[in-house]
């Protein structure tokens, strides 16, 4: 039986992890490639890297972070932030990423979708979805795409925006709710749970994540497939073991060896 | 020894090349390891590994676009019996079709097709991604020391077609997502995984070990 995944999500900037990892004493707490480490000794079950250099310009630092962290790590990785071209997801492939997470590129043009998932396969092709709820009070549940970290609307309906880059080959889709991004309230579980029973692929749950409960409501719930936390790992507030024991209790399957 | 791993532009071979090399020193082997995309030096290689991320019908044109590869292959892994392990749609390709999108042949070493995954649970998820146990049909060399069934150690899966092989006796392994996924084929010389070794942790190292001291 598949396990649920649970995968720790890593800032980058400029090659370095931003705000540091402090769950272990590492020599170099903002060094991608020792806090990668760390993780993989933890018993993660894949790792993923958001870049969010600003400019773009500086490709080459984020690739060799790829490569230098590939070589040491033997854990699928996935890679996001600043993928515009078929050329971004080649190069990251090629530096050792197994999945290319793809936003707000998507969002412009969904034929890029359709594009990588012919090049590479579906398999690597993950599409980031960040949702906001737009109705109001009483109304139905409903969310539309934002993206530029939440703060440009696009008007797009999340649900079909899923079902759509689903349809032209995405393999995966990161959901994150921009609602809860941040505030260690949860995840949204209307929103994961909407997404995940829309589509037959796989969606990791992703924002707001703030104890070991929210994980377990995350796929019980929401029907994720993996759920993705960043602080509450970086700073030690649960450790990976921690969240897959909370997850075992709850009945959900995890990979414990 | 040496241990050629095949690059015909399916993706990236680095950390496949990495994961080698750690599994040699901790099985204590010398082994030099080559990403190649040169017949010489895989007619030269000890032990062969075919690779491969993407589509069956992609793969299958990438090998065929280097020349003299898939004879080379053909000669030193059916005619000489080297040690041969396929991984993923490198697995896949020893099947005698894939059906992804179109009918492609394979290099029919594993009579049977790559077909689709239907699981009987229409609720399971395609792609089948991520970490799942081994059931294994027969023991075999590559899982020496690995501990199988629903309390063993995991391999990381990602792919949505698998190889159904015609003789249940190739069958090494299979994984349940909605019933049994082929996950390890092998007959004679020949191997193949359709989980990635090079990204599983324990296990993937451990098989890898056991590939590198296989003696058909």
């Amino acid at each position: 039986m598949l396990k649920t995944r649970i995968i720790p999500c890593l800032d980058v900037k400029d090659g370095r992890v931003v705000k540091g990892v402090q769950f272990v004493d590492l020599v170099d707490a903002g060094d991608p490639v020792e806090a990668a480490k760390a993780y993989d000794a933890a018993g993660a079950d894949e790792l993923t890297f958001l870049d969010i250099t600003a400019s773009h310009e500086d490709r080459g630092i984020l690739l060799d972070m790829v490569r230098r962290t590939a070589e040491a790590c033997f854990m699928p990785l996935t890679v996001g932030g600043g993928v515009r071209k078929v050329d971004d997801i080649r190069a990251l492939l090629l530096a050792g990423a197994d999945k290319v997470s793809i936003n707000p590129a998507a969002v412009n043009d969904r034929r890029f979708v359709k594009e990588a998932a012919e090049k590479f396969g579906d398999q690597c092709i993950v599409v980031a979805i960040d949702a906001k709820r737009v109705s109001r009070e009483g109304e139905p549940p409903r969310w539309e795409i934002f993206t530029h970290g939440g703060r440009r609307e696009t008007g797009i309906d999340a649900l079909a925006f899923a079902e759509e880059v689903v349809s032209l080959g995405a393999g995966e889709l990161l959901v994150t709710s921009m609602d809860r991004d941040g505030t260690k309230a949860g995840y949204d579980i209307a929103l994961t749970r909407a997404i995940a029973d829309r589509v037959h692929t796989p969606v990791v749950a992703s924002g707001g994540v703030g104890t070991l409960d929210h994980m377990v409501a995350g796929v019980r719930d929401g029907h994720a497939s993996a759920v993705l936390a960043a602080s509450i790992f970086h700073f030690g507030t649960y450790t990976v073991g921690q969240a897959k024991q909370a997850l075992r209790d709850a009945g959900l399957p995890v990979r414990m060896t | 020894m040496s241990v050629a791993i095949i690059d015909y532009g399916s993706g990236n071979l680095h950390s496949a090349q990495k994961a080698f090399e750690r599994a040699a020193r901790e099985a204590g082997l010398a082994t030099a390891v080559e990403v190649s995309g040169d017949p010489a030096v895989v007619a030269r290689a000890e032990r062969i590994v075919l690779p491969g991320v993407g589509a069956f019908a992609d793969c299958r044109r990438g090998l065929d676009a280097v020349p003299g590869m898939v004879e080379t292959l053909v000669e030193q892994v059916r005619r000489r019996g080297k040690p041969f392990l396929g991984i993923c749609v490198g697995m896949q390709l020893m099947a005698s079709r894939g059906l992804e999108y179109v009918t492609t042949e394979g290099l029919d070493w594993m009579p049977g097709d790559v077909v689709r995954i239907r699981p009987s649970d229409p609720s399971l998820k395609i792609p089948h991604m991520g970490w799942n146990a081994l059931d294994a049909r027969r023991p075999h060399a590559l899982l020496d020391g690995i501990a199988t069934g629903p309390d063993g150690l995991h391999a990381y899966f990602v792919h949505s077609y698998h190889l159904t092989a015609s003789a249940p006796s190739d069958v090494v392994a299979t994984t349940d997502h909605g019933g049994a996924i082929t996950a390890m084929v092998a007959r004679d010389n020949m191997a193949g995984v359709q989980f990635h070794p090079e990204k599983s942790q324990t296990l993937g190292l451990a098989l890898i070990g056991n590939f590198l001291r296989w003696r058909p």
